[in-house]
Protein backbone atom coordinates (compact mmCIF):
# COMPACT_ATOMS: atom_id res chain seq x y z
CA UNK A 1 0.00 0.00 0.00
CA UNK A 2 1.43 3.59 -1.06
CA UNK A 3 1.23 5.99 2.08
CA UNK A 4 1.48 9.80 0.56
CA UNK A 5 0.75 13.02 2.36
CA UNK A 6 -1.52 15.69 0.09
CA UNK A 7 -2.62 19.42 1.18
CA UNK A 8 -5.47 20.67 0.04
CA UNK A 9 -6.01 21.29 -3.83
CA UNK A 10 -3.06 18.98 -4.36
CA UNK A 11 -3.86 15.78 -6.60
CA UNK A 12 -2.94 12.31 -7.26
CA UNK A 13 -2.68 10.63 -10.26
CA UNK A 14 -3.51 6.58 -10.68
CA UNK A 15 -2.47 5.86 -13.99
CA UNK A 16 -2.70 8.38 -16.89
CA UNK A 17 -6.36 8.96 -16.47
CA UNK A 18 -7.69 8.86 -13.03
CA UNK A 19 -6.86 11.77 -10.92
CA UNK A 20 -8.23 12.54 -7.24
CA UNK A 21 -8.20 15.98 -5.56
CA UNK A 22 -8.39 16.61 -1.85
CA UNK A 23 -10.99 19.69 -2.20
CA UNK A 24 -11.62 19.77 1.39
CA UNK A 25 -10.28 19.17 5.08
CA UNK A 26 -12.86 19.91 7.82
CA UNK A 27 -12.24 18.26 11.21
CA UNK A 28 -12.41 14.27 10.39
CA UNK A 29 -13.98 14.69 7.17
CA UNK A 30 -12.34 14.93 4.03
CA UNK A 31 -13.96 16.27 0.50
CA UNK A 32 -12.49 14.37 -1.94
CA UNK A 33 -13.03 14.79 -5.89
CA UNK A 34 -12.50 11.73 -8.31
CA UNK A 35 -11.91 12.49 -12.01
CA UNK A 36 -11.63 9.10 -14.05
CA UNK A 37 -13.26 7.90 -17.56
CA UNK A 38 -16.54 6.71 -17.57
CA UNK A 39 -15.50 3.60 -17.70
CA UNK A 40 -13.68 3.65 -14.25
CA UNK A 41 -16.33 2.50 -11.75
CA UNK A 42 -15.84 4.91 -8.24
CA UNK A 43 -18.08 4.04 -5.92
CA UNK A 44 -17.48 4.52 -1.74
CA UNK A 45 -16.40 1.01 0.15
CA UNK A 46 -19.65 1.29 1.88
CA UNK A 47 -21.88 0.52 -1.54
CA UNK A 48 -19.46 -2.65 -2.13
CA UNK A 49 -19.77 -4.01 1.27
CA UNK A 50 -23.42 -3.54 1.73
CA UNK A 51 -23.68 -5.78 -1.55
CA UNK A 52 -21.82 -8.43 -0.04
CA UNK A 53 -23.79 -8.77 2.85
CA UNK A 54 -27.14 -8.30 0.72
CA UNK A 55 -25.98 -11.50 -0.98
CA UNK A 56 -25.25 -13.61 2.05
CA UNK A 57 -28.47 -12.40 3.46
CA UNK A 58 -29.93 -13.55 0.10
CA UNK A 59 -28.23 -16.71 0.67
CA UNK A 60 -29.74 -17.41 3.93
CA UNK A 61 -33.20 -16.83 2.98
CA UNK A 62 -36.27 -18.85 3.79
CA UNK A 63 -37.54 -20.22 0.61
CA UNK A 64 -41.03 -19.40 1.78
CA UNK A 65 -42.55 -17.54 -1.12
CA UNK A 66 -45.31 -14.92 -0.46
CA UNK A 67 -48.49 -15.36 -2.49
CA UNK A 68 -48.68 -12.67 -4.68
CA UNK A 69 -50.24 -11.49 -7.99
CA UNK A 70 -47.50 -9.80 -10.44
CA UNK A 71 -49.79 -9.76 -13.16
CA UNK A 72 -46.87 -11.61 -15.40
CA UNK A 73 -46.14 -14.55 -16.87
CA UNK A 74 -42.38 -15.59 -15.95
CA UNK A 75 -41.07 -15.45 -20.22
CA UNK A 76 -39.31 -18.08 -21.82
CA UNK A 77 -35.57 -17.33 -21.33
CA UNK B 1 -26.60 -33.22 -15.39
CA UNK B 2 -27.45 -33.93 -12.06
CA UNK B 3 -27.57 -31.13 -9.38
CA UNK B 4 -28.84 -31.42 -5.61
CA UNK B 5 -30.95 -27.44 -4.71
CA UNK B 6 -31.65 -26.69 -1.33
CA UNK B 7 -35.45 -26.24 -3.01
CA UNK B 8 -35.80 -29.50 -4.62
CA UNK B 9 -32.86 -32.27 -3.59
CA UNK B 10 -31.54 -33.74 -6.35
CA UNK B 11 -32.73 -32.80 -10.04
CA UNK B 12 -32.17 -33.50 -13.46
CA UNK B 13 -30.82 -30.21 -15.00
CA UNK B 14 -30.37 -29.50 -18.70
CA UNK B 15 -26.57 -28.12 -19.66
CA UNK B 16 -28.89 -25.03 -21.12
CA UNK B 17 -30.06 -23.86 -17.63
CA UNK B 18 -26.00 -23.85 -17.07
CA UNK B 19 -25.13 -20.25 -15.93
CA UNK B 20 -21.37 -19.59 -15.40
CA UNK B 21 -20.28 -16.33 -12.86
CA UNK B 22 -16.46 -16.76 -13.74
CA UNK B 23 -15.69 -13.68 -10.53
CA UNK B 24 -19.20 -15.92 -8.62
CA UNK B 25 -21.00 -12.79 -6.81
CA UNK B 26 -20.04 -10.65 -4.34
CA UNK B 27 -19.06 -12.41 -1.03
CA UNK B 28 -19.33 -15.73 -2.83
CA UNK B 29 -16.27 -15.32 -5.20
CA UNK B 30 -15.66 -18.81 -5.61
CA UNK B 31 -19.35 -20.04 -6.38
CA UNK B 32 -18.85 -19.95 -10.07
CA UNK B 33 -21.26 -22.38 -11.86
CA UNK B 34 -25.07 -22.12 -11.22
CA UNK B 35 -28.32 -23.53 -12.93
CA UNK B 36 -31.45 -21.15 -13.30
CA UNK B 37 -34.77 -23.03 -11.69
CA UNK B 38 -37.93 -21.91 -11.44
CA UNK B 39 -39.56 -21.14 -8.36
CA UNK B 40 -42.21 -23.12 -6.13
CA UNK B 41 -43.80 -19.20 -7.40
CA UNK B 42 -43.38 -17.11 -10.37
CA UNK B 43 -42.09 -14.90 -11.30
CA UNK B 44 -39.22 -15.77 -9.29
CA UNK B 45 -36.42 -18.35 -10.61
CA UNK B 46 -33.41 -20.06 -8.30
CA UNK B 47 -29.74 -19.35 -8.63
CA UNK B 48 -28.57 -22.46 -7.73
CA UNK B 49 -25.07 -23.78 -7.31
CA UNK B 50 -24.21 -26.25 -9.02
CA UNK B 51 -21.34 -26.88 -6.26
CA UNK B 52 -22.97 -26.45 -3.37
CA UNK B 53 -26.16 -27.67 -2.33
CA UNK B 54 -26.62 -25.04 0.31
CA UNK B 55 -25.88 -21.69 -1.92
CA UNK B 56 -29.19 -20.64 -3.72
CA UNK B 57 -30.30 -17.35 -4.32
CA UNK B 58 -34.26 -16.55 -5.39
CA UNK B 59 -33.72 -14.09 -8.28
CA UNK B 60 -36.46 -11.46 -10.16
CA UNK B 61 -36.81 -9.78 -12.91
CA UNK B 62 -36.65 -5.93 -11.27
CA UNK B 63 -38.68 -4.32 -14.70
CA UNK B 64 -41.54 -6.39 -13.18
CA UNK B 65 -42.21 -4.06 -9.90
CA UNK B 66 -39.53 -0.89 -10.77
CA UNK B 67 -40.40 -0.63 -15.08
CA UNK B 68 -38.75 3.01 -14.40
CA UNK B 69 -35.37 0.97 -13.30
CA UNK B 70 -32.33 1.92 -14.98
CA UNK B 71 -28.90 0.07 -15.01
CA UNK B 72 -26.24 2.64 -16.09
CA UNK B 73 -23.63 -0.54 -16.33
CA UNK B 74 -19.53 -0.10 -16.87
CA UNK B 75 -18.47 -0.33 -20.31
CA UNK B 76 -15.63 -3.01 -18.30
CA UNK B 77 -17.92 -5.42 -16.94
CA UNK B 78 -20.22 -5.76 -20.44
CA UNK B 79 -16.75 -6.17 -22.68
CA UNK B 80 -15.91 -8.98 -19.42
CA UNK B 81 -19.08 -11.00 -20.00
CA UNK B 82 -19.11 -9.94 -24.28
CA UNK B 83 -22.08 -8.12 -24.13
CA UNK B 84 -21.81 -5.80 -27.21
CA UNK B 85 -25.87 -4.65 -27.55
CA UNK B 86 -27.97 -4.11 -24.73
CA UNK B 87 -30.51 -6.73 -26.16
CA UNK B 88 -27.95 -9.40 -25.13
CA UNK B 89 -28.46 -8.78 -21.64
CA UNK B 90 -30.55 -10.76 -18.99
CA UNK B 91 -31.08 -8.29 -15.74
CA UNK B 92 -31.66 -9.97 -12.53
CA UNK B 93 -31.93 -8.76 -9.09
CA UNK B 94 -31.11 -10.87 -6.04
CA UNK B 95 -34.53 -11.48 -3.61
CA UNK B 96 -33.97 -11.38 0.31
CA UNK B 97 -36.41 -13.46 2.17
CA UNK B 98 -36.31 -12.56 5.79
CA UNK B 99 -37.92 -14.51 8.49
CA UNK B 100 -39.65 -11.10 9.42
CA UNK B 101 -40.14 -8.04 7.24
CA UNK B 102 -41.01 -7.50 3.80
CA UNK B 103 -39.43 -9.26 1.08
CA UNK B 104 -36.51 -7.05 -0.67
CA UNK B 105 -34.71 -7.20 -4.27
CA UNK B 106 -31.03 -5.76 -4.38
CA UNK B 107 -31.44 -3.29 -6.85
CA UNK B 108 -27.85 -1.69 -6.29
CA UNK B 109 -25.99 -4.90 -7.22
CA UNK B 110 -27.85 -6.23 -10.85
CA UNK B 111 -26.81 -9.90 -11.82
CA UNK B 112 -26.01 -9.32 -15.72
CA UNK B 113 -26.07 -12.01 -17.68
CA UNK B 114 -25.34 -12.58 -21.76
CA UNK B 115 -28.17 -13.84 -22.98
CA UNK B 116 -26.50 -15.95 -25.40
CA UNK B 117 -23.17 -17.56 -23.52
CA UNK B 118 -25.03 -17.54 -20.09
CA UNK B 119 -21.87 -15.62 -18.71
CA UNK B 120 -22.59 -13.39 -16.16
CA UNK B 121 -21.56 -10.74 -13.50
CA UNK B 122 -22.47 -9.01 -10.34
CA UNK B 123 -22.19 -4.99 -11.30
CA UNK B 124 -22.63 -2.35 -8.59
CA UNK B 125 -24.38 0.98 -9.81
CA UNK B 126 -23.56 4.27 -8.29
CA UNK B 127 -26.75 5.35 -9.30
CA UNK B 128 -27.94 6.20 -5.58
CA UNK B 129 -31.79 5.60 -6.39
CA UNK B 130 -30.88 1.83 -7.03
CA UNK B 131 -30.25 0.63 -3.18
CA UNK B 132 -29.49 -2.86 -1.81
CA UNK B 133 -33.06 -3.26 -0.25
CA UNK B 134 -36.49 -2.43 -2.49
CA UNK B 135 -39.21 -3.32 -0.71
CA UNK B 136 -40.71 -5.16 -3.57
CA UNK B 137 -44.43 -5.57 -3.03
CA UNK B 138 -44.88 -2.23 -1.89
CA UNK B 139 -42.81 -0.83 -5.18
CA UNK B 140 -45.30 -3.18 -7.19
CA UNK B 141 -48.40 -1.96 -5.77
CA UNK B 142 -46.68 1.76 -6.47
CA UNK B 143 -46.11 0.48 -10.32
CA UNK B 144 -49.55 -0.28 -10.58
CA UNK B 145 -51.16 2.47 -9.08
CA UNK B 146 -49.17 4.33 -11.67
CA UNK B 147 -50.52 2.21 -14.47
CA UNK B 148 -54.60 3.17 -13.82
Amino acid sequence: MLILSRKVNEKIMIGEDVSVSIIEIRGDQVRIGVEAPKTVKVFRREVFDAIKAENRAAAESAPVFPDLDFGAKREPL
Amino acid sequence: MRVLSKAYGALDVDERQKITFPQGLFGFETIRDYVLLDAERQPFYWLQSVEVEQIAFVIINPFLFRPDYELDIDDNLLKDIGIDSPEKALIFSVVTLPENGPMTANLQGPLVINRDTRIGKQGILSDQRWKTKHDIMQELSQAKGMER
